[in-house]
């Protein structure tokens, strides 16, 4: 068990790399509090397996440390880190039975065979895998062999972190629901810390109690998934967390009001900074019909069961707004209304007003 | 509801009608030959089983076949650890991949006959490149025309070398097809490199493997041409493997009962020896 450290992490995969976008992580500076559960969510390439294979140890950072607690881990090898990985597709040994599968991790440790047994058992039990102990696991399901990484890596007493790497990417959808409440039952069951990685939203936010949203190699926001929906830091964050998206607008900033396609739009709180490129950004579930308001035309409405996503044109901008029922009909001109304390200005991309004092 | 057609069946039989040509004829006028004696003038008289046993009995016979289990035995004993050996050591990656592709390859390019003939001309004892290192610049005592024991070992590395290649390739076939989250995962668990080859690469490799060996047997039970260029059989019948005795018999001393008889021996042991490896290797996959 151990508080992970990161700090001014880099990487590149290129022997000279010159400018930042030759790295495959750009700065990282995280602390993952022991015993936490944590995702880091970004899209494919971002740099995420990059970090979570530096945590692991499988491969060396260009610069920076990384600490396990207050101890300098950068320069060990995986096996004395003391963590577990679970990968995209899992591993397991052939040749072996489930027990065997579970014991190695403990045999290679030389650890004594009475308590290996107690372990195996205990991890079987927790794992639902116990009548399969004698079994080849070559034979297994996905979702099972899936379970048995995740054991070998549980197995040990002495883990510090367990890692997963997209682990449900090769498991059926009816069993991946399954897999990911047991995941967090065995999370407050042995209390390690947990950095789970993903490009898929909705396995980040019901794993992790927060999320450390990723691109491009750097780290846009950190926080709770209440916060990552409520208040994006960055469009990006807005744009990838959210189904649909947060609405990204072209704007213009005047006092605390931003003009968008010409209309005024009142904003959560003052704006800092000037210069650079501005957006209004606003979430779907924000945007409300009235009866007055900014007009606009609907160009689709799509049913997805809970609600419509309304697709609109406001000049020339498309955006969505989400209508609990009594959607309007097709090609119908409505009037917009953008909630204030929702509506934010991002410059360049980050978020550039401020909260109103509540 | 399963509906039943029997039409498939038609579209076979050219290929059966082929196989019958190119294979089950000429095989049937082995068997034709193997059961009747003839003097000439396309006259047969029936002999029965008479040949089987006349060779089974014979001396002749046993020795060429101990000679030949005894030369299957060693290459397979070599040639798969190497092969493995060699394909573990060969990068996964990189550009030295192509290159130590086509070199693996390029032995098994050669006409066997040219690789005979090279090896012939390498060892031979006074002008050969080899023959004459180990003669005048080592001192050993070499030469396979006249040692029985060198003709072998001269043999053996040769067949080493045309044909080790073989198990290289499929054996890095297997290796490159692992991901490398297993090693990944072997790494975390603490694995020594000895587990990493035992429970991850060979595993992984024994489909390839069982083809190898297969392949390595067959070809090596069934050799004629390399040691027939490069020994002639000789130094006396030392290297006589039964294909070579087989083609003495047959097309030498022109005794074609006998001959055929032996095929026919030879040819079972070979389909009962494949068949039974391939039983053995591929049990486990059945539970």
């Amino acid at each position: 068990m151990a508080q992970i450290n990161l700090s001014n992490l880099k990487h590149s995969y290129m022997p000279a790399p010159k400018g930042p976008e030759d790295y495959a992580l750009k700065e990282i500076d995280v602390t993952w509090r022991d015993g936490g559960a944590y995702a880091l969510l970004g899209p494919s390439g971002c740099g995420k397996s990059t970090l979570l294979n530096i945590i692991s140890g499988l491969l060396t950072p260009s610069e920076g440390q990384i600490l396990f607690d207050d101890r300098d881990v950068t320069a060990l090898p995986p096996d004395q880190r003391n963590i577990a990985q679970v990968f995209q597709f899992p591993v397991i040994y052939d040749t072996m039975t489930v027990g065997e599968n579970l014991a190695f991790p403990l045999k290679n440790r030389g650890v004594d065979a009475a308590t290996i047994k107690r372990r195996v058992d205990e991890i079987a039990e927790m794992l639902d895998v116990t009548d399969m102990l004698n079994t080849r696991a070559s034979g297994l399901s996905p979702d099972n062999k899936q379970k048995i990484s995740m054991g070998r890596g549980l197995v040990r007493d002495d883990v510090n972190a367990v890692m997963f790497d997209e682990p449900l990417t090769v498991i059926d959808p009816h069993l991946k629901w399954k897999l990911r409440s047991k995941l967090k039952e065995l999370h407050q069951r042995v209390k390690a810390t947990m950095i789970y990685v993903t490009h898929d939203q909705t396995e980040a936010l019901t794993f992790a109690d927060e999320v450390v949203v990723m691109q491009e190699g750097e780290v846009v926001q950190i926080g709770t998934p209440v916060e990552l929906f409520e208040r994006p830091q960055h469009t990006f964050v807005g744009h990838f967390i959210g189904s649909p998206g947060m609405n990204v607008l072209p704007c213009e900033v005047k006092g605390d009001r931003a003009v968008f396609e010409g209309h005024e739009v009142m904003l959560e709180g003052p704006t800092r900074g000037d210069g650079g490129r501005t957006d209004l950004g606003i979430r779907p579930e924000y945007v409300g019909f009235g009866e007055t308001g900014i007009p606009a035309q609907v160009t689709k409405v799509s049913d997805i069961g809970r609600h419509y996503v309304v697709s609109a044109m406001v000049g020339n901008t498309a955006l969505k707004a989400v209508a609990e029922h009594n959607a309007p009909n097709l090609g119908s001109h409505v009037f917009l209304q953008f909630k204030p304390e929702q509506s934010r200005v991002y410059r360049d991309g980050w978020i550039a007003t401020e909260e109103r004092a509540q | 509801m399963r509906t039943e057609n029997q039409k498939a069946w038609f579209f076979v039989l050219p290929v059966l009608a082929l196989v019958a040509f190119n294979a089950l004829v000429p095989m049937m006028t082995v068997v034709n030959y193997s059961v009747q004696e003839t003097f000439g003038n396309n006259q047969f008289f029936w002999e029965g089983l008479g040949w089987f046993e006349q060779i089974l009995r014979s001396d002749r016979f046993q020795a060429a076949l101990g000679r030949q289990f005894l030369f299957t035995f060693l290459i397979l004993i070599i040639e798969v650890p190497l092969g493995i050996i060699v394909a573990l050591s060969m990068p996964r990656k990189g550009f030295w991949v192509p290159v130590c592709l086509v070199l693996m390859a390029l032995p098994m390019l050669i006409p066997w006959n040219v690789v005979g003939s090279m090896w012939n001309i390498f060892t031979l004892p006074k002008i050969g490149l080899m023959g004459y290192f180990l003669n005048d610049v080592l001192g050993i005592n070499y030469d396979m025309t006249q040692q029985p024991l060198s003709a072998w070992i001269t043999v053996i590395v040769m067949d080493v070398w045309h044909w080790t290649s073989l198990v290289v390739l499929l054996c890095y076939a297997g290796l490159v097809s692992i991901p490398d989250a297993y090693y990944q995962a072997a790494k975390i668990d603490g694995a020594s490199p000895w587990s990493v080859f035992r429970y991850i690469q060979l595993p992984k490799m024994k489909t390839v493997l069982t083809i190898a060996i297969l392949l390595r047997f067959m070809d090596s039970f069934n050799i004629y041409t390399e040691p027939f260029v490069l020994t002639g059989g000789g130094p006396g019948n030392s290297t006589t493997l039964l294909s070579i005795d087989l083609v003495k018999i047959a097309l030498g001393q022109f005794d074609l009962g006998p001959a055929a008889a032996m095929s026919l021996i030879y040819f079972a042991i070979t389909l009962l020896v494949s068949w039974v490896f391939y039983t053995l290797m591929t049990k486990d996959d059945a539970q």
